[in-house]
């Protein structure tokens, strides 16, 4: 038995909307070097929702999966939605990732978050 | 497939097939057995004993106890040593902080029963020196044990000067050689090596299968009480066929050992020299005294289980010390041992020859390695941290 699922494999291989932002609206980074896990997430937004995502990860394959299948469940969605994705949600859609790989995925959750987090205080900032 | 991870497992050789096959097929007796059919299967396992003695310089093939590896002849060798010190009153055991888990999750056991553990420092380069060695000892050390070559990062240490050391005080010397039989020439009497681990799958013998070697006069605590094979230190039925074919797969490498470390040494080395192109990377262990077979690198920016997921699809087998790679929230405690950060340890590489590899396996893994690092890199939020210079580079 292989050690991931063919989706995450896919994902893994085929990273989709992996890259940088030059123009994001918010911005989010979670993870640190010591753990081996660090994802930043871009985000570009209108009318409350996210019309880009961008993604950059160090680490496993199952966090480079995760980030990746975050970024695509969240594309085109309004931001109430996107901060109610979980961690869950994301390795269902993965059909599902080994017990002892869940704690590398958990970062695609909180650097979504984090990304929608930055957003909002820089609108509130521009608002004054 | 390119299978560059000779360090975890060896492919069987057709020698050590051919030695077993006739072990199944006719010499299946019980060697227990008075019977002439049985005592065949007793003869072959005495003539496996003697080879492997010969390749060890044993004094006598008296001195050589089957076991189901490596793991198990670590354990048993720890234990008993620890045993007979405690009944000098004897508690304090010296080993090094990059021995394989076999040695020291049970030397971890003996620390939890009162025994005081030392694990003395590894040199930057992976290297222990007698020198620490001789000042750790004390009135009251009842073992030394270091291996003979480490695992990942392929250091030699300096067993023979370690062995002497050890005589000299008169302290019980163990080393654990699953890395070095087959690839090292051994003496265990020139190196005064009191007892010795070595296991099968390592030099193209099968798995499950090792050897502890123990010196005259040194006794040994059954891990695994029952019949009165082994002497009446190991008990259950031998397995015929793959201790035959671990003898015949030893002497085989043995007697190539010259040649085939030429040949293996001349790749490493050309493979050592293309992926310290690299930039910000860094070779780890000794540049010289290190295995014939074994290349390990960190590249900085990247993570271990990536890059073996990635060298995968290309064909390539290798292995990482990554926290990923190890089931742990902790990268290798090799790398650890040896200085690298944590977050250079995780972007570590080890691939490991044998003589069944080629110059053009050699010419694979040198493309696909710098083009999946660089990949691995333009994803990497931390790289580019480095580059933009938000974050300063560790490896230059
Ligand atoms: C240095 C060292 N010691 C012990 C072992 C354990 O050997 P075995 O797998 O035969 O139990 C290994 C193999 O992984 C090893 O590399
Ligand atoms: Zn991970």
């Amino acid at each position: 038995m292989a050690l991931y699922s063919e989706k995450v494999m896919d994902h893994f291989r085929h990273p989709r909307n992996v890259g940088s932002m030059e123009d994001a609206d918010g911005i989010g980074e979670v993870g640190n070097a010591k753990c081996g896990d660090i994802m930043k997430i871009y985000l570009k937004i209108r009318d409350d929702r996210v019309e880009d995502v961008k993604f950059e990860t160090f680490g496993c394959g199952s966090a480079i999966a995760s980030s990746s299948m975050a970024t695509e469940m969240i594309k085109g969605k309004p931001l109430n939605e996107v901060l109610e994705l979980t961690n869950k949600a994301v390795t269902e859609a993965l059909d599902g990732l080994p017990a002892h790989k869940l704690h590398c995925s958990v970062l695609a959750e909180q650097a979504i978050q984090a990304a929608v987090k930055d957003y909002y205080a820089r609108t509130e900032t521009a608002l004054g | 497939m390119i299978y560059a991870d000779n360090a975890a497992t060896t492919r069987m050789s057709r020698t050590a097939m051919d030695a077993m096959l006739p072990c199944m097929r006719e010499v299946w007796g019980n060697p227990s057995s008075l019977y002439g059919f049985g005592q065949k299967a007793a003869e072959a396992l005495e003539e496996a004993r003697e080879k492997i003695a010969a390749c060890l310089g044993a004094s006598t093939p008296k001195e050589i106890y089957f076991t189901s590896g490596g793991s198990e002849a670590d354990n048993q060798a720890i234990l008993s040593a620890a045993e007979n010190g405690a009944k000098q009153g004897k508690k304090h055991i010296i080993s090094t902080a990059f021995e394989h888990h076999a040695v020291l999750h049970t030397l971890k056991k003996l620390e939890q029963e009162g025994f005081e553990i030392e694990l003395l420092d590894v040199h930057a380069d992976g290297m222990i020196s007698p020198d620490q060695v001789d000042r750790a000892i004390r009135d009251d050390t009842a073992l030394v044990t270091t291996m003979y070559a480490n695992n990942e990062i392929g250091s030699i240490l300096p067993i023979a000067a370690i062995g002497a050391v050890c005589r000299e005080h008169r302290v019980t010397f163990h080393t654990d050689a699953v890395q070095a039989a087959g690839h090292l020439p051994i003496d265990v009497q020139k190196e005064n090596i009191d007892l010795l681990s070595l296991s099968g799958h390592k030099f193209h013998g099968p798995k499950g299968v090792g050897v502890l070697y123990v010196r005259k006069g040194v006794s040994l605590r059954n891990l695994i009480e029952g019949g009165a094979q082994e002497r009446g230190k190991r008990a259950g039925t031998e397995n015929v066929p793959a201790i035959v074919g671990m003898a015949a797969a030893l002497s085989e490498a043995c007697s190539r050992m010259a040649e085939d470390t030429n040949k293996v040494v001349a790749m490493r080395q050309r493979l050592m020299d293309g992926l310290a192109k690299i930039p910000h990377s860094i070779l780890n262990g000794d540049p010289e005294k290190r295995l014939p077979g074994n290349v390990s690198f960190c590249f900085e920016g990247i993570e271990g289980e990536s890059l073996l997921l990635l060298l995968d699809d290309r064909g390539i087998c290798a292995s990482s010390g990554s926290a990923c790679t190890s089931g742990s929230l902790d990268p290798s405690h090799v790398l650890l041992s040896i200085g690298r950060p944590h977050e250079i340890a995780h972007g570590s590489l080890r691939l490991s020859l044998c003589a069944d590899n080629t110059e053009e396996d050699v010419d694979k893994i040198l493309q696909a390695v710098p083009e999946v690092v660089a990949y691995l890199r333009s994803i990497s939020p931390l790289w580019m941290d480095k580059m933009s210079g938000k974050r300063p580079f560790i490896l230059s």
